[in-house]
């Protein structure tokens, strides 16, 4: 074709601030359109997500959610598969975590509960995405039908858990028992305040730093293993791949088994950090703003903890849109979430192919071989 | 007998009254997909259409101003995503995602600003939702033993969208299979390089495709706001729109099959209803939650080709590519 490749700065820098860009223009434009002022309500989410005490704390534990969210769909997509699943997947990841903290909570030391809790987020998340995966590898069912499926599937599973058998005695709302207390994972105003550092309260907790830890695993899972390597073959080409050796459909189950881990991870902020109990519908909606997050983060680590970042605090200083104006509400994240997915992932071409015609008409001819993945 | 006869007739007439979104929005699916698009946005366009449909019902006081406008909005959502992945050849589930998405926002947020009732609108009257129509002698003919009361409760009684159904059906069915457009439309969603060499625009046919899908998910939704219920909630589609593309999938991507599934999902949904709390002798309380999982579980052991299998068209999900 006939369109020269993006620069790799361009593609890496430039493109997610366009598309983030267009999405806040046309936000406005519907606030505006609702007679609200979207020049006062961008600082009103500013100032929420930053300024208030305690709001920082509120985006990064929103962010925790998303850059294990926004991993489980890179991991997933560097074998060119979409798990669409990551909301089933955390919310069976929490009951993982949930059931390990409220059987061996008190019973052992937290030191060693809350690994295992982790663990068991970790495994009840994997084996959510495992059956999906295996119907993929061997039966060629589409592996986006059968995990929007499981994300249902899973939801039906969760209400009936936690209305029947895991019902809190004595209460009438669906949850589990709270669990022990030695389970909790700290806070960081908890962890702060041990090294005399004063922090206004937040639910940010230790998920943060494991999150982080998180990327750097993925970073080197894709980039630095031979697993990785191979999942990378496959993504480029899957029959290359193949005649090299590699067993696609045992790369698949592993590839989702891990993307599926991730997810279900996502259960030790909200399970572990802040509920303390398993209670409904804790996903909210995290697993597809992690599908927003790993567009916008460019299937990269690094990409992803700054969109994590910035949906962070698109969620948290949306939330305060609420208090402040008569007619926009936090539900104005959603409408944020849905552009930055159809900018930054359904019209990339739009943007991309004249953005590339563009620099290459503007900047002097490159060096070859620089630039060459688009 | 009487009495189970009864309770049978109420429930399989649930079970229509549920099915009936699932119908047009697997038909919507079924025009997409055999076209090459995939639809995971059905849910979306379901949500807004409902959403318009209530909202301008609520305004103008005209159900059909309403109807018209949920088919407007629905549209217009099919479009987006038309443009995103036939024009810009985007991907097709990411781009369904974000129109779902939208939706979910879009519709809170301008039912607030518009009514103030935290996302709901008015509960709507008697002018400004399709009411039940009782068919001629239903009154007379319900004291026949059997037929009578099969005439009255399950055939008498439904509101304007359902009995569309009858024509709408065989019409799609027809379109599909029986025209030139229908051919060219299952032609484009299998080879779409032959319908392009045969001179006709993939483009073009696709988005006539997304455009009836639209039609079809904005009559799904009026029904919802306005037929079925009597205004919007927020999320109200609940799922559905995901329940009839497992449907069209059930259904094999054909569509009487996939109507089939909807009944078949419609009647699940009823029975759950209607077995909520009821003891059954030897099983003990009604598995209730599971039986609304079926329509999920269903569809993934159907993909899974354990029995039948549901093959897709064959080019579906990939944008088409014309200069090579």
């Amino acid at each position: 074709m006939s369109t020269p490749p993006l620069p790799r700065w361009a593609e890496i820098g430039l493109v997610p601030v366009i598309n983030l860009t267009l999405a806040l223009l046309v936000s406005g434009a519907v606030i505006a359109m609702l007679g609200e002022d979207p020049i006062k309500a961008l600082g009103v989410m500013l100032k929420g997500a930053f300024v208030y005490p305690g709001s920082l704390g509120y985006t990064l534990y929103y962010a925790t959610n998303f850059i294990f969210t926004g991993l489980a769909v890179t991991v997933a997509y560097q074998v060119m598969l979409f798990n669409i699943g990551g909301e089933g997947q955390a919310y069976i990841g929490g009951l993982g975590a949930g059931l390990v903290g409220l059987a061996l909570g008190g019973v052992l030391p937290g030191v060693v509960v809350i690994p295992l809790a982790i663990v068991g987020a970790a495994l009840f998340g994997a084996a959510w995405a495992l059956i999906p995966a295996y119907l993929q590898a061997y039966r060629g069912s589409h592996i986006v039908i059968t995990t929007i499926m499981f994300n249902f599937i899973g939801a039906g599973l969760m209400v009936s858990l936690l209305g029947g058998p895991m019902m809190r005695a004595g209460q009438m709302s669906p949850e589990s028992e709270v669990m022990d207390a030695s389970t909790h994972l700290l806070s960081m105003q908890e962890l702060l305040a041990l090294i005399g550092i004063e922090i206004a309260g937040s639910p940010l907790n230790l998920s943060f730093p494991l999150a982080l830890l998180a990327c750097v695993f993925v970073w080197y899972l894709i980039w630095r293993s031979k697993l990785g390597y191979r999942m990378r073959a496959i993504g480029h080409s899957e029959p290359a791949a193949a005649y090299a050796g590699i067993r696609i459909p045992h790369m698949i189950i592993l590839t989702m088994a891990i993307s599926g881990g991730l997810a279900g991870m996502m259960s030790v902020n909200e399970i572990l950090g802040v509920h303390h109990k398993i209670v409904m519908n804790f996903t909210a909606g995290y697993g597809f703003t992690g599908i927003a997050v790993a567009l916008m983060g460019r299937n990269h680590p690094v990409g992803i903890v700054m969109a994590s970042l910035l949906f962070g605090a698109i969620y948290q200083g949306g939330a305060e849109l609420d208090f402040e104006f008569q007619s926009i509400t936090r539900e104005m994240v959603l409408v944020i979430q849905g552009l930055i997915i159809l900018f930054s992932g359904a019209l990339v071409y739009m943007i991309n192919r004249p953005l590339a015609r563009l620099l290459a008409a503007v900047l002097p001819a490159r060096v070859e071989g620089e630039g060459g993945r688009s | 007998m009487i009495e189970f006869l009864h309770q049978f007739l109420l429930t399989i007439d649930a079970s229509v009254r549920l099915a009936t979104p699932l119908i047009f929005c697997a038909m919507a699916g079924l025009f997409a997909e055999r076209s090459g698009v995939i639809d995971i946005s059905l849910e979306g366009k379901l949500l807004g259409a409902a959403f318009a449909a209530a909202a301008v019902s609520s305004l103008t006081g005209s159900v059909y101003v309403g109807l018209l406008a949920a088919m407007f909005v629905s549209v217009l959502m099919a479009l987006i995503h038309g443009f995103a992945c036939i024009t810009h050849r985007g991907n097709q589930i990411v781009s369904g995602l974000a129109v779902n998405i939208l939706a979910s926002g879009v519709t809170v947020t301008v039912a607030i600003a518009l009514f103030r009732q935290g996302g709901q609108t008015p509960l709507l009257g008697p002018g400004e939702r399709f009411g039940p129509i009782t068919l001629p002698f239903a009154e007379s003919l319900s004291v026949v033993p059997v037929l009578g009361p099969f005439y009255a409760d399950l055939i008498s009684g439904h509101n304007l969208l359902i009995y569309l159904l009858i024509p709408l059906l065989p019409f799609l069915g027809w379109l599909l299979y029986r025209t030139r457009f229908g051919l060219r439309l299952r032609a484009t969603g299998e080879v779409p390089a032959a319908v392009d060499a045969a001179g006709v625009s993939v483009a073009w046919v696709r988005y006539r495709a997304l455009i009836i899908a639209g039609i079809l998910c904005g009559l799904a939704g009026a029904y919802l706001s306005t037929a079925h219920g009597a205004g919007f909630v927020r999320e109200m589609s609940a799922g559905k729109g995901y329940i009839a593309l497992a449907a069209m999938i059930f259904g094999k991507w054909r569509p009487w099959p996939a109507m089939g599934a909807c009944m078949l999902f419609g009647f699940f949904e009823a029975a759950s209803a209607r077995l909520q709390g009821v003891e059954i002798p030897l099983i003990g309380p009604a598995p209730v939650d599971i039986i609304l999982l079926l329509p999920y579980i269903l569809t993934v052991i159907l993909l899974a080709g354990f029995f039948g299998r549901a093959i897709p068209p064959k080019a579906i999900g990939e944008p088409y590519i014309k200069e090579r």
